[in-house]
C-alpha cells in the first residue's frame, strides 16, 4: 500500500469522529480564517522544471506546495487578475457564475470530495467563493464600498495556496451543476482558475507531464510509434492464445473507412487493455475497415484540465490525421473526459469536418444524424445499433462468471447525456446487471475521486477520500446483490476505480464495456473459450463440460 | 453572530430614516416622490446594465449540463428537457426552472452514519420554500397594481379575490402575505439552524431577506393595524405613474418605511445576487441546446494554436516507424 494513504481504519475513525458530513467546529470562525496545511498526501506533485520548459509555460523551477516560499515570479497579483480579467472578458459563464450565486446551499452535500473531506471549502459553493471573495474586491463597484458586508478579500499568497489546494480537488465532475438552481458549474470555475494558477507556475505533474508526451508523441503515456505497434500486436497475439482467432489491426493506413481512437490507457494499462482486446474482436467480427494512427494515438486530453488552449492544441491531431489518412468518420472509444472534450469542445475548436463524411454504420447502413457535425462516433452508440439490429453473435452465458452493476462516468454523463447506450450493450452481454442506489447514477453519477488529472500515486489519501461517495455506493450494491464487477466506459476510471475497490470494497474488480463485449462475442472459426480476457474461467465453461455445441 | 447581527441593524437604521425624516423633519417629498423616482430609476438602468453587460460576452462553448438521455439512435427514448435537443427545448428547460425551480426538485440531502456508511434522503423543504417565497412575493408586487392604475383590470382583480379568498380578518387577510412572511422566516432560520449554511452564508445572503421581511412587515402593519388610509397612497402612486412632482397628501409615517424599504431593495437589486433573476435565463449549462456533434457551435474568438503537425512528428520519428513497417509520408 502507497506511502501517500492512512490505512482504512484511520480513515474510518476521521469520518466517524466527525458530527455530521461537516468536519469541524465553526461557531467562532469564518471560513476565511480556516488554516490551510500542505502535507504529504495532500498534493499532487508540482511539474518538473523540464516539462514547463518543453511546453512553453511560465516559471519553471523546483519547489513544493509544503514550501513556505513558492517562488512566485515577480509582479503575480498583476497576472493573476489580468489573468482573471481577460477570462471574464471571453466566458460570459465565469462572470455570471461569479456573480449570480444565491448561496442556497443546494451544491453543499453534492460534492463527492465534500462528502469524502467534511471540509467547508469542498462545498462546491464556497470553492466558488474562494475567488468569489478576490473578484468582488476588485471589480464590481458597490460591494467595493462595503467590504465587510460583501465578504470581500485582498489576493495575498495565503489566498493563492488555497486555489491551489482546493482547485485541485475538484474533478470537473460537475455534479453540483445538476443540483444548482442556476446552473452554475464549477468545473467552468475550475477550469479557469486553472488556467491562471498555470500562469504562475502553479500546476501538478501528473497532469503536464502526460500533456508534453501527448504533444510530442502523440499520447499521454510517451509511447512512440513503435512500441505503440507493438504493444497493440502482442494483445493479438493474446486474443490468439485464448480464442484461436487472428485479428488483424493495421496502423496509419490510408483509405481505412474509419479511424479508431481510445485512450492510450487502453493500449497499456491493466485492466484497459483487455477493453482494447474487446474492441480488436469487435471490429474483426463486423469486418470493418478501420485503422488506428500512431500519431493521434490519444483519445484522452489532459490539456483540459490544463488550459483550454491546450485542450484544442492536443485535439486538432484528431481532424489533421483523419484529414491525412482520409478516412470517412472517426470512431472513439470508451474514455469520459475525451467525450466531454469530444462533444462539447472539438467541432467548435477545431472544426468544421467538412472533409468527413456524414457517419453511417457500415455493417447496419445506421446513419448517426447526432454526430452529422462533428463526424466522430461514441463506440457504445455504435455497438449498441450494431446489437440493435442484430449483427453479433452474442453469448451472455460466457459472462456469467460477473455479477455486474454500472458506473457513469461524470464526462459522458453530464456532458453528453449518454446513459442508455450503455446499458443496453451490458444487458445484452451478460445476464446480471443491478444498478446502483438512484442517487448515485445517472445524471447524480459520483466521480471516481480523481478524474482530471489528479490521477498520481502521492495524491492517494484525497483520492481515497473524494472515491469514498462511489465506492460506497459499489458496497451498497455488492452487499445486496453480491455484485463483483464495475463496468464503466472511461479509461481514467479503469485507472483509479481499481485501487479504490481494493481500499473500500475489496473483491470488486473494475472492467470496460468493450472487455464484456469481448467475452460474449461468439467468432467465427473460435476454438472452444474456458476463459475470459483476463484468462480467468467462464462459470458453466470449464474444460470438460459438454457444451451443446 | 455579526454577520446576522449586523444586516439586521442595517436594515432597522432604513427603516427608521424615513420615519424620523417624515414625522420629525417633514420630509415627505424627499421620501414620497423623489427618492422613488431615483430608485425606480436606478433599478430599470442598473438590471439593463447588467443584462448587457453580461449579454455581451461571448459564449465560445456549448457546455450544456446534461442531466437526461441524450438524442441517439432512433430506438433510445430521448428526455427531452433534461437533455435539450433543440434551443426550442432548452427554452422549456430554463422555462421550468424559472417557473417551477426544476433542479432544486431535485434536490436531496447526503448523511453520514456510523460504518462509515452514506446515506441520501429526499429533501424537498429548500424547493418548496423557495417556490413560496417566490410567487408569493410576485403575487404581492402584482397584487399592487391597485395602487399604480385606475382600474387594475380583471387578472388583477381575479388575484386579489383569489389572495383575500379566506375572509378571516377585517380588511380580508391576505394569503400571500402569510406565505411570504412563512417563507421568508425558513429562508432566515437554515441559514442559521444548518451547519453548512452557517459556514458558507454571507451578510449580502442576510440582508436582502430582513430588507424583504421588513417591507412585508411594514405592508402588513399598514394594512391591518395602523389602518393606512389608501387613498391618498393610491393619488400619490398613481401622480409617480404620471411622472407628476406633486407633493404627497397626508399620509402615515409607516408607508414612507414601507415605501422606502422597497425604494432600498429596488437600488440594491442590479448590484446584488438578487441579480439571478436575470442570469438565470443566461446560464449556457442550461440555456443551450446539447447539439453540439450535430451542429457546430462558433466560438468568437477560437484562438489559433500552433499543434504538432503529422509531418513534424513523422521527421522525429521516421526510422522507427520504418523499422515497425508503418507507413510513412517521405522515405
Amino acid at each position: 500500500m502507497s506511502k501517500y494513504l492512512p490505512k482504512q481504519s484511520e480513515l474510518v475513525k476521521e469520518f466517524e469522529e466527525k458530527p455530521g458530513v461537516l468536519k469541524g467546529d465553526y461557531a467562532k470562525s469564518e471560513w476565511w480564517e480556516t488554516p490551510l496545511e500542505f502535507r504529504e498526501g495532500n498534493f499532487c506533485f508540482p511539474a518538473k522544471p523540464e516539462v514547463l520548459e518543453e511546453l512553453g509555460f511560465p516559471n519553471p523551477r523546483k519547489w513544493a506546495p509544503t514550501d513556505d516560499d513558492w517562488k512566485l515570479p515577480d509582479g503575480w497579483q498583476k497576472t493573476v487578475m489580468d489573468g482573471m480579467k481577460e477570462r471574464l472578458k471571453k466566458y460570459r459563464s465565469l462572470k455570471l457564475y461569479l456573480d449570480s450565486c444565491m448561496r442556497c446551499g443546494a451544491c453543499a452535500d453534492k460534492c463527492h470530495y465534500f462528502l469524502g473531506t467534511g471540509d467547508p471549502k469542498n462545498m462546491p459553493v464556497l470553492r466558488a467563493e474562494l475567488v468569489r471573495s478576490v473578484y468582488r474586491n476588485d471589480f464590481p463597484l458597490v460591494e467595493k464600498i462595503l467590504k465587510g458586508f460583501s465578504g470581500s478579500r485582498k489576493l495575498t499568497p495565503e489566498v493563492l495556496k488555497e486555489w491551489h489546494m482546493y482547485f485541485y480537488q475538484c474533478t470537473e465532475c460537475r455534479r453540483c451543476s445538476v443540483f444548482c438552481p442556476l446552473g452554475i458549474d464549477t468545473a467552468e470555475i475550475t477550469i479557469m482558475v486553472r488556467e491562471i494558477l498555470q500562469l504562475v507556475g502553479l500546476n501538478n505533474n501528473w497532469t503536464l507531464a502526460p500533456v508534453a508526451n501527448c504533444n510530442r508523441t502523440g499520447n499521454h503515456l510517451g509511447i512512440e510509434p513503435h512500441t505503440f505497434v507493438q504493444n497493440i500486436e502482442s494483445l493479438v497475439d493474446d486474443i490468439e492464445d485464448l480464442t484461436g482467432v487472428t485479428v488483424n489491426p493495421t496502423f496509419n493506413r490510408k483509405g481505412a473507412e474509419i479511424l479508431f481512437i481510445t485512450p492510450s490507457g487502453d493500449v497499456f494499462g491493466d485492466p484497459g487493455v483487455y477493453t482494447m482486446m474487446g474492441y480488436l474482436l469487435l471490429f474483426h467480427h463486423i469486418g470493418l475497415d478501420y485503422t488506428i494512427s500512431t500519431y493521434a494515438s490519444e483519445g484522452g486530453n489532459f490539456g483540459l484540465f490544463t488550459s483550454n488552449d491546450m485542450m484544442k492544441k492536443l485535439n486538432a491531431k484528431m481532424y489533421h490525421e483523419a484529414r491525412r489518412l482520409g478516412v470517412k468518420w472517426i470512431l472513439g472509444g470508451e474514455c469520459g473526459h475525451m467525450w466531454r472534450v469530444v462533444h462539447q469542445y472539438m467541432n467548435t475548436m477545431n472544426g468544421p469536418a467538412d472533409f468527413l463524411e456524414e457517419p453511417v454504420s457500415p455493417v447496419t447502413g445506421t446513419k448517426f444524424t447526432n454526430a452529422k457535425a462533428t463526424k466522430m462516433v461514441h463506440i457504445a452508440e455504435f455497438t449498441a445499433d450494431l446489437i440493435h439490429n442484430q449483427k453479433l453473435r452474442l453469448d451472455p452465458r460466457r459472462n456469467d462468471h460477473l455479477r455486474t452493476t454500472f458506473h457513469d462516468s461524470c464526462n459522458v454523463a453530464r456532458g453528453m447525456g449518454m446513459f442508455e447506450e450503455p446499458r443496453y450493450v451490458l444487458n445484452k452481454v451478460c445476464n446480471s446487471f443491478h444498478e446502483m442506489a438512484e442517487n448515485t447514477i445517472r445524471e447524480q453519477t459520483f466521480c471516481c475521486g480523481s478524474g482530471s488529472g489528479i490521477n498520481a500515486e502521492e495524491y492517494m489519501e484525497m483520492r481515497m477520500k473524494g472515491g469514498f461517495p462511489r465506492a460506497d455506493a459499489v458496497r451498497r450494491v455488492k452487499e445486496k446483490h453480491k455484485v463483483d464487477s464495475l463496468v464503466t466506459i472511461c479509461a481514467i476510471d479503469r485507472a483509479t476505480l481499481p485501487p479504490l475497490m481494493r481500499y473500500w470494497t475489496p473483491g470488486v474488480s473494475v472492467y470496460g464495456l468493450h472487455e464484456l463485449v469481448g467475452n460474449a462475442l461468439v467468432m467465427e472459426g473460435e476454438k472452444k473459450r474456458t476463459e475470459d480476457l483476463r484468462e480467468e474461467p467462464m462459470a458453466g465453461f470449464e474444460d470438460g463440460d459438454d457444451d451443446e455445441e | 453572530m455579526k454577520k446576522i447581527l449586523m444586516p439586521l441593524l442595517m436594515v432597522a437604521a432604513l427603516a427608521l430614516v424615513p420615519y424620523v425624516g417624515v414625522e420629525y423633519a417633514g420630509l415627505g417629498y424627499l421620501f414620497g416622490v423623489l427618492i422613488p423616482y431615483a430608485a425606480a430609476f436606478l433599478l430599470v438602468a442598473g438590471f439593463l446594465y447588467r443584462m448587457v453587460d453580461w449579454l455581451r460576452r461571448p459564449v465560445p462553448f456549448n457546455i450544456a449540463t446534461t442531466c437526461g438521455q441524450e438524442k441517439s439512435l432512433d430506438w433510445i427514448g430521448q428526455q427531452k428537457l433534461e437533455c435539450p435537443p433543440t434551443r426550442r427545448h432548452a427554452a422549456l428547460r430554463v422555462l421550468s426552472e424559472v417557473i417551477f425551480f426544476r433542479s432544486l426538485f431535485r434536490n436531496n440531502k447526503a448523511e453520514l452514519r456510523k460504518g462509515p456508511d452514506l446515506a441520501y434522503g429526499s429533501h424537498k423543504w429548500l424547493w418548496l420554500g423557495g417556490l413560496v417565497f417566490h410567487w408569493s412575493l410576485l403575487v404581492i408586487v402584482l397584487r399592487h397594481s391597485r395602487f399604480f392604475f385606475m382600474t387594475p383590470g380583471p387578472f388583477f382583480q381575479f388575484l386579489e379575490d383569489a389572495d383575500s379568498f379566506f375572509d378571516v380578518t377585517v380588511p380580508a387577510l391576505y394569503m400571500t402575505d402569510v406565505l411570504a412572511l412563512a417563507a421568508v422566516t425558513f429562508l432566515v432560520l437554515r441559514r442559521i439552524l444548518d451547519a453548512k449554511m452557517r459556514v458558507l452564508s454571507l451578510q449580502t445572503d442576510y440582508f436582502p431577506l430582513f430588507l424583504i421581511a421588513g417591507i412585508v412587515l411594514a405592508g402588513i402593519g399598514m394594512r391591518y393595524v395602523a389602518k393606512v388610509d389608501v387613498m391618498p397612497v393610491k393619488v400619490l402612486m398613481l401622480g409617480l405613474m404620471d411622472f407628476s412632482f406633486n407633493p404627497p397628501g397626508e399620509i402615515g409615517a409607516l408607508f414612507y418605511v414601507h415605501l422606502f424599504l422597497v425604494c432600498v431593495l429596488a437600488v440594491y437589486f442590479p448590484f446584488s445576487k438578487l441579480m439571478h433573476m436575470g442570469a438565470i435565463f443566461l446560464s449556457p449549462t442550461r440555456a443551450m441546446p446539447n447539439n453540439s456533434r450535430e451542429k457546430r457551435h462558433v466560438n468568437p474568438w477560437n484562438a489559433p494554436v500552433r499543434f504538432r503537425t503529422y509531418a513534424e512528428y513523422e521527421d522525429e520519428y521516421r526510422e522507427k516507424m520504418k523499422k515497425a513497417k508503418l507507413p510513412v509520408e517521405k522515405e
